[in-house]
């Protein structure tokens, strides 16, 4: 077990665990932010950057500051570890940074975007970067790729986080698609002209933190935070299949179906393209009850639920929280 | 005259020959280090002859060498790191061409000293030509006992493959250059974990320079200490220097670290001065990836000593008024020169060679060529200055690996040295974008 310090808090974490995992176990809005480190996806992380904190000592051992920011999601703990994420400016400023260079060429059609309310970038955009840019360059553009009839490829909101990749990788024994080009022409691709159809094809939706990928069957029907999430499971016969998903209603009508992600939007399970595409009528799913939906999502920012704070692990948490926190304890829907 | 450590023969007729360089004293190192030496005594000479990394880092190979994880039963690789491609830097390749017994001679010597049973020569792919040369002198060492199976009758194997890379600046990276040679795609790994402990196919590993790897005959020859006496503190031995842009003899040099840079530029020995009789204007002492000097500050340190072509001495003054001698890509530049379009220049090769896995590097690259771009062709704004220092930081120290530093650290320190000249660029446009047009005033010093 190694004990570090982050932001001022200690928390004991098994050898291995990365900064990033550690600052989990605090919770809260003290947690780096990550647009391409991905739990369940072996290899993810360190690409985009946003995760980077200050290591303020290595170690107990050694206890040098290290010189450059580091990534959190890639970096193991040692013991005696000091990091600094929110409570050190020079984080703060190298976020906005990143924030900027992030939206260099993504464009900002929220409005119109499919994974407005879902998008990570969004999030991470509005909690750590600033509402103008200095860029006024020309910005990079794509044609339309078509990718076959489920799933959207809209490469001028890719940020390359390399997620969908590692997805295809791993969870599939026939990848089409990859990553061409490099630097700022890096693009993803399926190499000449092809389809992406293998049976869990459906996943790199879920995994996409922006509108890159975007599930054609409910393209434009609904903007989600209309809709009513409800967890849901079925017999699949698909051995890897879990068959535990999320059904996503308006009104009576399953609109969309996707894999149960925990609070930092990463899936629990991997779901097949049969239950995310084909099952779409109530009567195809066992229901279990509103999905409870986490963190900074435009949805929870409705107010359904206090936010999600630890008062055991943040001791100085303002004296008015934890008066709130005590008379409105958080409860679940459904509950 | 300086010493010539590893370029003594290099004119010697026939000397990619493995009869003639073995007429020259070729292979003693082998012979010695096998038949008479441990492994850990090689690597204890290497360390006493304080060699640094000559690929850039300027790390102390010795100390590289004894991080190297031995665990039982696992095998260790040395890949020599010979995709030398940084504008300006251009020693690997003639050492290679010249001489490619001498690299053969060391990688055996150093694989020999690791307990590295197979080897890599990582080449860049658009040397052909070098290629083939190492090719021939290869299968000459097979054939001649110091490669292949029970090595001298010593019981040492070693079997050393040569990998034409495809041709990117980012394989040059060390990691990126594992990816690549693994036959993936060449984008730097995250670090920790370091090659030394998880490097080429998740063994230990130890990336070397080609220069580096030759200059380990020299010193299992002649001593750690021997070695050590020549150059200056701790920077110690010869160096090769690929002397470039207006000079009178540009080429490359091998020198006795410690020569003063004023030397090296205008002595008859080396460069033979300016040329046209013209001025120095700002120097790139280290590869085009290194902040960039003006005239000044490359000859005299802030305290006004003489600047000599050490690690210590180019670094003095951080990055205010240093710099770094880096892999010894000396571009020198005379006062006709556009420090404007020459940072563009720079900063298309890497936005060019950026491998697009990071967001600072990938986007903030694009950005600064952009800008500079505009700049150099009127369009330039005066807050345009300003962003090219704020994009820099930006990308620099936030990367997965230092090419990001490499395409920041030449504008830094290009807006910091000649900012007179980029604002010239933006209030005399007009003029400023006529073909050859110079900023006409002094640079001024910080």
């Amino acid at each position: 077990m190694a004990k570090i310090t982050f932001d001022g808090i200690e928390v004991e974490v098994p050898d291995g665990t990365t900064i990033l995992n550690a600052a989990r176990q605090i919770g809260g809005s003290i947690v780096p932010p990550a647009m391409c480190y991905y739990t369940p996806l072996k290899g993810s992380g360190g690409k985009c950057r946003a995760c980077l904190v200050r290591v303020a000592a290595g170690s107990a051992k050694d206890p040098r500051p290290m010189p450059k920011l580091v990534a959190s999601c890639v970096t193991p703990v040692q013991d005696g570890m000091i990091v600094e994420n929110t409570t050190s400016e020079q984080v703060m400023d190298v976020r906005k940074g990143i924030v900027e260079m992030l939206l260099i060429n993504h464009p900002l059609d929220c409005p119109v975007c499919d994974q407005a309310g879902e998008c990570d970038l969004q999030n991470f955009a509005y909690e750590h970067g600033v509402s103008t840019t200095r860029y006024v360059e020309e910005r990079r553009t794509f044609e339309k790729i078509d990718i076959g009839p489920l799933i959207q490829l809209h490469m001028t909101r890719c940020i390359l986080c390399y997620r969908c990749v590692y997805t295809a990788d791993q969870l599939t024994d026939k990848r089409v698609h990859g990553v061409l080009g490099r630097g700022d022409a890096a693009e993803i691709g399926t190499y000449i002209e092809n389809i992406i159809d293998n049976d869990f094809s459906g996943n790199v939706i879920d995994v996409c933190p922006v509108g890159a990928l975007t599930d054609k069957t409910f393209r434009f029907k609904q903007r989600v935070w209309f809709t009513k999430p409800v967890n849901a499971h079925r017999d699949c016969e698909n051995e890897k299949c879990g068959g535990r998903v999320v059904l996503w209603y308006k009104g009576k009508d399953v609109l969309r179906v996707t894999a149960r992600k925990d609070e930092y939007g990463e899936v629990k399970e991997w779901i097949c393209n049969t239950c995310r595409f084909d099952k779409k009528e109530t009567a195809d799913w066992t229901i279990e009850g509103p999905a409870h939906i986490d963190r900074s999502s435009v949805i929870s920012a409705n107010h359904y639920e206090l936010p999600v704070v630890n008062p055991q692990v943040i001791a100085d948490l303002p004296e008015s929280s934890v008066r709130d926190l005590e008379q409105n304890p958080p409860m679940k829907l459904g509950n | 005259m300086g010493r010539k450590l590893l370029t003594e023969h290099i004119n010697v007729e026939g000397i990619d020959t493995l009869e003639v360089y073995r007429k020259h004293g070729g292979y003693r190192s082998v012979e010695k280090a096998i038949k008479t030496m441990t492994p850990e005594e090689v690597v204890e000479e290497v360390k006493k002859s304080g060699l640094r990394g000559r690929g850039g880092a300027g790390f102390p190979t010795g100390m590289k060498w004894s991080f190297l994880a031995k665990p039982e039963g696992v095998p260790r690789y040395l890949v020599c790191n010979a995709d030398e491609s940084e504008p300006g830097t251009f020693k690997d390749r003639q050492l290679m061409s010249k001489l490619p017994h001498l690299l053969i001679e060391g990688m055996i010597t150093s694989s020999y000293a690791l307990g590295a049973n197979t080897s890599y020569i990582y080449i860049r792919g658009e040397l052909l030509y070098v290629l083939r040369i190492l090719e021939k002198a290869i299968a000459e060492a097979y054939a001649a006992g110091y490669l292949g199976k029970n090595i001298l009758g010593s019981g040492y194997d070693l079997d050393l493959y040569l990998h034409p890379g495809g041709g990117a600046y980012i394989c040059g990276e060390e990691t990126a250059l594992l990816e690549s040679l693994e036959g993936k795609r060449g984008n730097p790994r995250n670090k920790p974990p370091f090659p030394a402990v998880q490097g080429l196919y998740a063994r230990p590993t130890v990336v070397n320079n080609v220069e580096s790897i030759a200059a380990i005959p020299v010193i299992v020859n002649e001593g750690g200490d021997e070695y050590a006496k020549i150059g200056i503190g701790r920077s110690t031995g010869t160096k090769l220097i690929s002397a470039c842009g207006h000079l009178n003899k540009p080429g490359i040099y091998e020198i006795e670290l410690g020569l003063p840079v004023e030397e090296f530029i205008y002595s008859d020995e080396y460069c033979g001065g300016i040329w046209k009789g013209r001025e120095l204007k700002a120097v790139v002492a280290g590869g085009s990836s290194v902040p960039i000097l003006p005239k000044e500050l490359i000859l005299k340190t802030a305290a006004g000593e003489n600047r000599l072509m050490t690690y210590e001495s180019l670094s003095d003054g951080g990055f205010v008024t240093g710099t770094m001698l880096g892999s010894g890509g000396f571009i020198a530049m005379d006062e006709t020169t556009c420090i404007v379009r020459n940072t563009w220049n720079f900063s298309r090769f890497y936005h060019h060679e950026s491998c697009g896995q990071c967001s600072p590097c990938r986007e903030g690259t694009g950005w600064l060529e952009k800008v500079l771009h505009r700049l150099e062709y009127g369009h330039g704004r005066m807050e345009d200055i300003d962003l090219l220092v704020s994009v820099a930081k930006q990308i620099e120290g936030n990367t997965i690996c230092p090419l990001g530093e490499a395409a920041a650290w030449p504008v830094a320190a290009a807006v910091r040295h000649f900012r007179e000249e980029f604002e010239w660029h933006v209030t005399n446009a007009k003029e400023a974008v006529q073909p050859g047009a110079v900023f006409p005033g002094k640079a001024v010093l910080v």
